[in-house]
């Protein structure tokens, strides 16, 4: 997979050249990495013997992802649903009351209260009473608590980013006799988007892990969560690495998933203004 | 990086036709500058008329009095410095003619009518200290940005920003990203959108203030030049008097605390006289600067000063 395109043009006289020998070192090296930790840990189950109850080897781990594939990739999409519901929903809610707060000094100060009561709420303590709240057979306790992990970042690095435009940009947008809609869509918009980019990027994460985390706390069974901690409580402890493996897949998929919203914003912000 | 781009110049007359323009009897009548403007023998309305102009800050126990009782006509293309010490309310002055702030009494005119219609019928286009680029935009888009705003169809939008990259000497950087470019170069970029949209005034405040001498020197001829070629007036805010000098018809000077209008100078250099390394070498030039600085410190500054005279 890495080694069709990164390796150098061959025929290419002497050694590869430097950028070329970068990215093939940037790929390979965590492979590398991956491999060898792979096989430590293997060689530390077989080998020097460590219980398996403490520790299962990934061959072990490999088989019961693979025998239960289906159940683990059905809890996937319920935790995956629900850490995406909820970071939907939390960035809906966190841009429109940061405009709100933006626009009106006011709304900032009502706000400002109940944002950091929010930031401080444990998932622990919020998720048994939602999820008692919503009954044990309703999935939006957990969304609930994904949606306000992912709302405090993404409101606080939104207020900050509306607020960056100069002094100076201002003046020159009043000196064009802009409407506030031109200058919000022309000025504004684009000086707060590389901060609302970082509140989501902080978002997708916290919104995953609580989604999990809230699982552990009641609610319908189902989800990786709620699938790695009654395999750890039945003493699977394979069955629960290869939930924890998904687990820690699914946090992968919602960093890249950012990362490219990222790129696409930085690719398109710049052209806004075709002339 | 702009050292390296040949600069447009405009063409370079004799020597001597040079030296003798701004050389004649040292007192030319104050009307010289404007004589040429039709419009203004018409009784067209003058670009910017103050009277009697105030502006005070600040709450009502902690007043501070920026300008206090200006009086100020600029007529039609002509090119007016306003020059004078920190706090002397010169940059205010310009920001009231521009509408961004409000004056506390007086009255002023901007082409005949009130300021803030001025401003919402685009009559002038303003350039500042910092260039003040979007960052996220390239040149083009930069200087197309107040044609966007104002509904310009795209195809006459490319074309103008086509003929303003050439005028300021960025063909090449129009695809650029400010962070790209020189100081000097993003400062061409703000002149070049101050005239997008052929306004009769340009406000600069500063505009040449943060850079280095050379580019600067560099900037006035440009500036100068784009001046005589627009016709637009302009009204130019400055610390420097050899600057001051050089660019304008009338060098208004001005004193602080409160801000007010000292004294004028009329420098009698001509719109037609090519501004470049003769005027600055020129001892017209230089007798001009020295009434400027004796105006500003109010009376004769210097034995150096005297001497020259």
């Amino acid at each position: 997979m890495t080694t069709t395109t990164t390796r150098p043009a061959p025929g290419r006289a002497g050694p590869a050249s430097p950028a070329a020998t970068e990215r093939v070192g940037r790929v390979l090296a965590p492979i590398v990495v991956g491999v060898v930790g792979l096989a430590v840990w293997q060689f530390l189950v077989s080998v020097v013997e460590v219980s398996p109850y403490l520790l299962p080897g990934p061959r072990e781990i490999g088989s019961e992802l693979r025998d239960n594939a289906a159940a683990v990739r059905e809890a996937f999409w319920i935790t995956g649903t629900n850490a995406a519901i909820g970071l939907v929903f939390g960035t809906v809610v966190g841009i429109v009351l940061a405009g709100l707060a933006a626009w009106a000094r006011v709304v900032d100060g009502m706000l400002a209260f109940v944002v950091a009561s929010l930031a401080v709420v444990p998932i622990v303590a919020l998720a048994p009473v939602l999820n008692s709240m919503y009954g044990a057979d309703s999935e939006y306790g957990r969304r609930a608590i994904a949606a306000i992990a992912a709302f405090v970042p993404i409101y606080v690095n939104t207020v900050r980013g509306l607020r960056q435009t100069t002094p100076q940009h201002r003046d020159l947008m009043h000196s064009y006799a802009a409407s506030g809609w031109q200058t919000f869509r022309a000025l504004t918009l684009p000086s707060a988007a590389p901060h609302v980019i970082t509140g989501i990027r902080v978002a997708s994460s916290l919104a995953v892990i609580s989604a999990l985390v809230a699982e552990y706390f009641g609610g319908p069974r189902g989800g990786l969560g709620s699938f790695i901690s009654t395999s750890a409580a039945t003493s699977a402890y394979a069955l629960a690495w290869a939930y924890v493996v998904a687990a820690i897949v699914l946090g992968l998929v919602a960093y890249v998933v950012t990362v490219a919203i990222e790129r696409l914003v930085q690719w398109r912000l710049p052209t806004g203004g075709r002339s | 990086m702009t050292t390296d781009r040949p600069l447009p110049t405009a063409p370079v007359p004799d020597q001597e036709d040079h030296v003798d323009a701004p050389q004649p009897e040292h007192e030319r009548p104050a009307r010289r500058a404007t004589d040429s403007e039709p419009d203004h023998a018409f009784g067209a309305p003058p670009a910017v008329r103050a009277s009697g102009v105030s502006k005070t800050f600040g709450s009502r126990r902690s007043q501070v009095s920026a300008l206090s009782e200006v009086d100020l006509t600029v007529a039609a293309g002509e090119f007016v410095a306003l020059i004078g010490p920190s706090g002397c309310g010169k940059s205010t002055l310009m920001r009231l003619v521009a509408d961004l702030e409000t004056p506390s009494s007086g009255s002023l005119e901007v082409f005949g009518k009130p300021a803030a219609r001025a401003r919402a019928d685009q009559d002038y286009g303003i350039a500042f200290q910092q260039a003040g680029l979007l960052p996220w935009r390239t040149v083009a888009a930069n200087i197309a940005l107040p044609l966007e705003l104002h509904g310009a169809p795209r195809a006459e939008r490319k074309q103008r920003v086509a003929e303003l990259v050439e005028l300021v000497g960025l063909g090449d950087f129009a695809r650029s990203r400010p962070d790209q470019l020189s100081g000097g170069m993003q400062q061409r970029v703000a002149i070049a959108r101050s005239l997008a949209e052929r306004p009769r005034l340009l406000l600069m405040d500063e505009p040449f203030g943060a850079l280095d001498e050379m580019t600067r020197e560099r900037m006035q001829a440009e500036l100068a030049r784009i001046s005589v070629e627009t016709g637009a007036a302009v009204v130019f805010v400055t610390h420097s008097i050899p600057e001051a000098v050089f660019l304008a018809d009338r060098v208004v000077v001005m004193s602080a605390r409160p801000g007010r209008i000292t004294d004028e100078i009329v420098t009698g250099i001509g719109r037609d006289v090519v501004r470049d390394e003769h005027l600055r070498e020129d001892p017209a030039f230089f007798r001009k600067v020295t009434e400027v600085r004796e105006a500003l410190h109010a009376g004769p500054v210097s034995a150096a000063g005297a001497h020259e005279r």
